[in-house]
């Protein structure tokens, strides 16, 4: 493309039958104790 | 829904549905300008931008903004609700933040903890209600395999015994249970001498190391008793802990409050120091503390925050790299969209115990006689607000179901909106703003390592 230029594709909603395996870590166990972060935490799947 | 955002000149569009994330120029920009959130041209503003910029570039940009629209890259529809349903069953208890020690060798002038002693009286976890919390994680956790459990505080350094007895204790427990548990531990480390060192890099996944910055903002904020500051104490013990645990597994992790809010400076000073895994978060404090971010400080902290990303790219791209948590974003690898919109689980999948085995929702609501879930002796009691916290997600909240950013920082912190709205399904307007701005420049970034 031209104009537009991407950057990151389809990725949340791939595999949706399959997530929630829930074996990942807990947001606050890692470093913010008083702020919810999610999105930087691992996929324990990948 | 979409979100359209300009940043140090760089356009970007993130889809807020599917995830995707792309880069516009100028002209693609202001054709997406004429889109509503329902992905519809508006004729008028389009007849208005015909006036203005070139026919055969608007036709581009149009095909190309089309093209994306039809491969589900932009204003993607939201297919995740229908899914809740499957993703809230068996909810299992999978951590526990373990308050070793209501009791702290300093007095930080921000704590949420009182002082570490929260709403209650100066006390240490035995050693049999620490075993106790172990078994009731076990006995609680399903078919989940892979456990945590956070030493907290207070100050855990002031217990380090019974750290030591549960570690012991767990990990005699994994063969039989099937269980692995990974430990951390949150310190202040002022008491980390070499024999604690050596047992945390020999059993802890990871270690939180508190350090505000610079050493003027640690020691107006981070003091022992008699008032005077720990940056001296500290340094020197951080800086050990993370040499021999081969810069790994750590982070250096600080708070900023109002008085300063050029807070970038103490993450800058962390990494000038040779620290590579950095957070520094926004306080969480009462008005009457004078320490709050409060409303009119918001531009100021933004802005602040795009100045640090600045910063932080071109360091990262000269060599000298460092990893600021609060900008990180795995793209590609990140969490799935269940853990997304439910968020840190708080309540459900993790509980924090008091010293003396008492359970609560999550470390902030210790000591809050309404958020008593149980104990590690007597199991869960049957308090209903437990269901309040299983129910939390973001399509329950509001302000979250219409947000850009309900991927990414999942419907927020329960606690906090407890904090400041005494309902967990409501948020809490200054965090959300601060946590958009950190995922606007955390994709900025992304935008800036992807050329």
């Amino acid at each position: 493309m031209k104009h537009i230029k991407t950057i990151n594709g389809k990725t949340l909603n791939r595999d949706v039958k399959k997530a929630g395996c829930g074996e990942c870590q807990t947001s606050c166990q890692s470093a913010c104790k008083t702020s919810c972060t999610v999105a930087n935490q691992k996929c324990e799947k990948k | 829904m979409i979100h359209a955002y300009r940043m140090h000149g760089t356009n970007l569009v993130l889809d807020v549905s599917s995830g995707a994330v792309h880069v516009f120029d100028d002209a693609a920009f202001r054709v997406l300008e004429c889109f509503g959130q329902d992905g519809r041209l508006d004729e008028k503003k389009f007849s208005k931008l015909k006036e203005e910029m070139p026919e055969r570039e608007i036709r581009e940009a149009l095909d190309e903004i089309r093209s994306l629209i039809s491969e589900g890259l932009l204003f993607s529809e939201d297919p995740y609700e229908e899914f809740l349903p499957q993703w809230t069953r068996n909810t299992v208890v999978k951590a526990l933040c373990l308050h070793i020690a209501h009791d702290c060798n300093l007095r930080c002038r921000y704590c949420f903890a009182g002082a570490g002693e929260y709403l209650g009286e100066r006390s240490l976890m035995s050693l049999e209600v620490g075993k106790k919390a172990i078994d009731f994680l076990i006995e609680n956790s399903g078919n989940r395999r892979n456990l945590e459990v956070d030493f907290f505080g207070g100050e855990p350094l002031m217990n380090f015994d019974v750290v030591k007895g549960i570690v012991g204790y767990a990990r005699s427990r994994e063969q039989d249970s099937g269980k692995r548990f990974r430990f951390t531990i949150t310190t202040n480390i002022l008491l980390l001498n070499k024999d604690k060192r050596d047992f945390i890099n020999e059993h802890m996944d990871n270690v939180v190391l508190s350090i505000d910055g610079r050493r003027e903002v640690n020691d107006a904020m981070r003091q022992r008793l008699d008032g005077t500051g720990c940056y001296d104490r500290i340094l020197p013990l951080a800086k050990a802990m993370v040499e021999e645990r081969g810069h790994q597994n750590y982070y250096v992790r600080g708070t900023f409050t109002r008085d300063n809010l050029d807070f970038g400076e103490d993450v800058l000073h962390l990494a000038d120091l040779g620290f590579e895994q950095i957070s520094v978060e926004p306080v969480v404090a009462s008005a009457e503390s004078g320490l709050d971010i409060r409303e009119e400080d918001i531009p100021r902290a933004c802005a602040e925050y795009e100045r640090l990303a600045k910063i932080y790219a071109e360091r990262r791209a000269d060599g000298r790299w460092f990893n600021f948590f609060h900008f990180m974003l795995d793209l590609e690898g990140g969490p799935c969209i269940a853990k997304r919109l439910r968020g840190c689980g708080s309540g459900t999948e993790y509980l924090a115990v008091t010293p003396e085995g008492d359970l609560y929702p999550c470390h902030q609501f210790a000591g809050q006689p309404e958020f008593l879930l149980g104990s590690v002796f007597t199991g869960f009691s049957g308090n209903p607000v437990r269901e309040e916290f299983y129910c939390s997600n973001v399509y329950e909240k509001p302000e979250c179901r219409e947000c850009w950013a309900k991927y990414y920082c999942s419907g927020g912190c329960a606690a906090n909106a407890w904090k400041f709205n005494q309902d967990i399904k409501k948020t809490y307007r200054i965090g959300c703003e601060l946590e958009k701005k950190r995922i606007e420049c955390a994709l900025w970034i992304k935008a800036q390592e992807s050329r």
